[in-house]
């Protein structure tokens, strides 16, 4: 059980491989190893109704990050990305590791950050839940560090400190991601080629790192079947996590689908095509938020009804929330969507579709988040040059 | 000052016909909440006489959050003691009853005594008056209903409850029950036949802005939930939307547990209901999912129990028989679970089918308490055992299992045998991890780490009954968002956790209720088919036995987690750290 998080946390480059420490609890506690913090930690379940918890520190870049961005909040970080505005809200931080001050935060919220140390998580139905958070605190605060340089150099108050970081963090950064090999020739005519398929895409999406595993979605039509990946499921395991979902909606075992089943029917509605790829590769995502427009009134409100037709490299940016309520990016992405490569969502993540295997849908991923990146540094020097 | 509260309770004598106001100092309301919690602790004193003692009270309570915009707030749970299980007997029910009793000024009433003629009780706002129904005896739950309506929301029992059948339902404003536990019987032993409730009042709001943004975060994690808003989630289908995943995931219960796959689930699952009736969305009052479907002509869409144990549990592949069942049952006021158990009880014992065609003329017979089928109505843990074949009742505490095989959910299989109220999937409801992924998977054939699970969502559900809330919303959101709605109602600052410990009191006030009746640990039991491998025509699915040792594992795990000792009972330390008295 602890081994496939120290796995997932190590790969994704959220921790060092021995700094994971994790323990389980149901009518007795276990640890995954011997560890000095362990009765602080035990200290921390008593004061809590969970089953476990996670305490590690993340690996740089993120722990450079989060450090800057601890020291100069004052006491709780505020991201805007979707992820943390939908599911964790804020991220709080205790400034020493004090029993007492971190029982008091767990007791509101799902993880806190102890600058210098590391993050604690918990779960209370399963690990999974403290891997998961912790993924997305770290995926929250490197979104903002780039944001907020990016908006802090348009407004020229990056003062010393910020400067600094930033080139740390640059210098730390892991290379441009890069693909040579070849995936699962199409037409996809099989049920078992279609999740082999799907398999291969969602593994190679996480395993050069455009996306934590936890964050992302795909489907694949066979006749009048979507083949989609379940809600909560991770793109590098998804075996027994794809439903068929009967496009004629005669059968509701499609319940269990990914959130954006709606987006990725409608996706197909509008264009007719068989793959999908969702995930959030970061400078997808940082871009998205990176807006000049002065006095605009719907500041505060872009993620549901940004008004501006944007693109970055010519893919569009569009508004939209997790799901299918009345902002739901299923009634933005779909249509945007057609005639490109794909569809960045704001502050969320990015949709690219193909018509026969999941080379195209791949490969787009990868260019637009590459592009992406190049596009945050092309901008960065633009406003450093006079 | 209170806010979110209204700080009056009604207590209502109908031997004497007379009725005061209680105002409870507000460290109770702090202690228990509201709804499931606040009923408890006032049932908590009396819970040693039998159901039908005139001094058993009836508590029927709403919560701070009733009548507020928190998402889902219209809730009310109806308790007494079960004349079902004898445990406690507890109901969370829709509808707009609770809604109407808080905007009367009330947080809740206490009835007792027993009235010498059938009579009714009719609260508008500060007025309560008690008046003969002589003439409504016998008048099904929409007769009842139909008269009433303009007294505000309505609360009637049915034939069934007033010709002692042991599982006959309490029926809020014509098409939602307070069911399982046989509550409705609590009703006729005090010859009380219907409430009516209606008011004007508001509730008084701490802060209405930081409830707005509360309230905003939860509806955000409802639209990102496909269970609720998605295309085949609840709102759109109603909770028949679950049915094709226990088909797919072999779990669904057929022939009375003898079986767990059915060959016409492909038929008979809500789309097929979609198109036939069209039915048009509604709900609670005050809730956005609007997950009750109704047909223009006013007929109701069975629940996911309903339709599923009207269909594979007894061999029937008629929809329309299912929904004419679904309405017998709720104009009689009896439980559909336990109406259609007792059903397949039956013919597994006598090996004598009921065909599809006879099955609403039995239930008719069941109600009326007529007939060869009469004594049906004690209930099939009864009816199993006055045949000599107690083993034929696939009940826990005398209440049959819902529509999900413990089988092919070994979190359920625990929670089934644990829960207060006899076999219960809402009281921990593990189905949430097990089957649909929320808030994320766990394994659903293994026993590792459950108990811990359960008693968390043992506890969490407590407090959703308590606040009053629905259990839906919790595929979404969570205690944590929860905590942020209760503050802003309330002005009381609170943490999801600070809840979570609330209930964990709530549940264990339950358990030390039931020990005091001689509940323990021998009672906490599954049916032995669920362990045993000829039993079961498992032939043609994936579902094993459950390892009975493995499943005393858990149980012993889930009393050191839960602060019992080893035969399942309360001790007087864990009841005194959590600030309950010795009962
Ligand atoms: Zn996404």
């Amino acid at each position: 059980m602890f081994l496939e998080f120290e796995k997932k946390l190590c790969a994704g480059g959220l921790t060092e491989r021995s700094s994971p420490l994790m323990g389980f609890l149901d009518a007795a506690l276990e640890w995954n190893r011997n560890d000095s913090s362990i009765p602080l930690l035990e200290k921390v379940i008593q004061g809590l109704s969970i089953n476990s918890i996670l305490f590690s520190k993340p690996a740089e870049p993120y722990q450079t990050i989060i450090s800057y961005l601890a020291e100069t909040s004052k006491g709780v970080i505020y991201p805007e990305d979707c992820e943390t505005r939908t599911f964790l809200h804020d991220l709080p931080i205790s400034r020493t590791l004090d029993t007492g001050e971190i029982v008091t935060i767990l007791k509101k919220r799902k993880g806190v950050i102890i600058p210098d140390l590391g993050l604690i998580t918990y779960g209370m139905v399963s690990l999974e839940q403290a891997y998961v958070t912790y993924s997305s605190i770290c995926f929250a605060c490197f979104v903002k560090f780039f944001s907020d340089y990016l908006w802090a150099l348009r407004n020229g108050s990056v003062d010393h400190l910020f400067q600094k970081t930033f080139s740390q963090v640059v210098k730390m950064l892991d290379p441009y991601p890069s693909f040579t090999g070849s995936l699962i020739k199409g037409p996809l005519d099989s049920e078992q080629l279609v999740l082999e398929a799907m398999d291969e895409a969602g593994r190679l999406t996480v395993e050069n790192r455009l996306v934590d595993s936890y964050f992302g979605n795909i489907s694949c039509r066979l006749g009048n079947i979507l083949y989609i990946s379940q809600t909560g499921s991770s793109l590098d395991n998804l075996t027994g996590c794809i439903d068929p979902v009967p496009m004629d909606g005669t059968s509701c075992t499609g319940i269990t689908a990914s959130s954006e089943l709606d987006a990725h029917l409608g996706i197909i509605r509008e264009t007719g095509c068989h793959t999908i790829l969702h995930g959030h590769p970061k400078f997808s995502v940082i871009l998205s938020m990176d807006c000049d427009k002065a006095g605009c009134d719907q500041k505060g409100k872009c993620h549901i009804q940004c008004s501006e037709e944007r693109d970055i490299c010519g893919i569009p940016v569009v508004p939209g929330e997790v799901g299918t309520g009345v902002y739901g990016l299923c009634n933005t992405v779909p249509k945007a969507i057609q005639e490109h490569d794909g569809v960045i969502v704001f502050g969320h993540g990015l949709f690219t579709i193909g018509s026969e295997d999941f080379y195209r849908p791949f490969s787009n991923l990868f260019h637009i988040e590459n592009q992406c990146r190049e596009e945050y540094f092309r901008r960065v020097s633009d406003l450093l040059s006079p | 000052m209170m806010y979110g509260w209204c700080g009056k309770i009604a207590k209502i004598d109908l031997t004497t016909q007379s009725w005061e106001i209680e105002e409870p100092e507000q460290s109770v309301y702090h202690k228990f909440i509201g709804g499931r919690g606040l009923a408890g602790h006032y049932l908590a004193p009396h819970i040693h006489l039998a159901w039908d003692d005139p001094e058993m009270p009836v508590l029927i309570f709403c919560g701070p959050l009733t009548h507020t915009i928190s998402p889902t707030p219209g809730r009310s749970t109806f308790m007494s003691r079960s004349p079902l299980t004898g445990t406690i007997g507890d109901s969370s029910v829709g509808g707009r009853f609770g809604t109407e009793l808080k905007k009367a000024g009330l947080d809740g009433m206490i009835i007792t005594g027993r009235s010498s003629n059938t009579v009714g009780i009719e609260i508008k706002d500060a007025s309560i008056q008690i008046v003969s129904a002589d003439a409504m005896r016998g008048m099904t739950t929409s007769q009842a209903w139909a008269g009433l309506k303009s007294h505000g929301s309505v609360a009637a029992i049915g034939p069934a409850a007033e010709n002692n059948v042991r599982f006959s339902n309490i029926i809020i404003d014509k098409h939602y029950a307070a069911g399982r536990n046989g509550l409705g019987l609590i009703f006729a032993a005090k010859n009380l036949k219907y409430i009516t409730v209606r008011g004007t009042g508001k509730t008084r709001i701490f802060h209405p802005g930081n409830l707005k943004k509360a309230r905003e975060e939860i509806m955000r994690l409802m639209s990102a939930s496909p269970v609720i808003s998605g295309r085949f989630g609840i709102s759109k289908y109603g909770t028949g939307a679950l049915y094709d995943l226990m088909d797919a995931r072999n779990m669904m219960p057929t022939d009375n547990f003898q079986k767990t796959k059915f060959p016409d689930a492909a038929s008979m699952n809500a789309h097929a209901y979609d198109k036939q009736f069209q039915p048009k969305k509604t709900g609670c009052r005050g809730c956005h999912v609007q997950c009750k479907k109704i047909t223009d002509t006013g007929r109701s869409i069975p629940e996911f129990e309903t339709m599923s144990h009207f269909s594979a549990l007894i061999g029937n592949h008629d929809r329309e028989v299912v929904m004419e069942a679904n309405r017998i049952c709720n104009e009689m006021g009896m439980d559909t679970i336990s109406a259609a158990s007792t059903l397949a009880c039956y013919q597994e014992i006598s090996g004598h089918p009921i065909s599809s065609a006879k099955i609403v003329e039995v239930l008719l017979d069941i109600a009326y308490g007529k007939g060869s089928y009469a004594n049906l109505g004690m209930g099939s843990a009864r009816y199993a055992q006055s045949c000599g074949k107690p083993d034929a009742a696939v009940a826990v505490k005398n209440q049959d299992l819902s529509a999900y095989d413990p089988r092919g959910a070994l979190g359920m299989a625990l929670a089934f045998a644990v829960s207060t109220r006899g076999a219960c999937h809402l009281r921990a409801y593990p189905i949430s991890h097990e089957i649909l992924r929320k808030p994320v998977a766990t394994d659903r054939f293994q026993f590792a780490g459950k108990a811990r699970i359960i008693k968390i969502n043992e506890d969490v559900n407590a407090v959703v009954d308590s606040l009053t809330a629905c259990k839906f919303t919790f595929f979404a959101a969570s205690l944590e968002e929860y905590a942020s709605v209760f503050s802003a109602v309330t002005g009381q600052s609170i943490t999801g956790q600070d809840l979570l410990k609330i209930g964990e009191r709530i549940c264990y006030q339950e358990r030390m209720m039931n020990a005091k009746n001689g509940f323990s640990r021998k009672d906490d039991d599954l049916p032995p088919r669920f362990f045993m491998e000829k039993k079961a025509d498992l032939s043609d699915s994936i579902l094993k036995p459950i390892d009975r040792n493995a499943f005393q594992k858990s149980l012993s795990d889930y009393y050191t987690v839960r602060g019992l000792d080893q035969d399942g009972m309360p001790v007087p330390e864990k009841a005194s750290e959590l600030g309950l008295e010795w009962i």
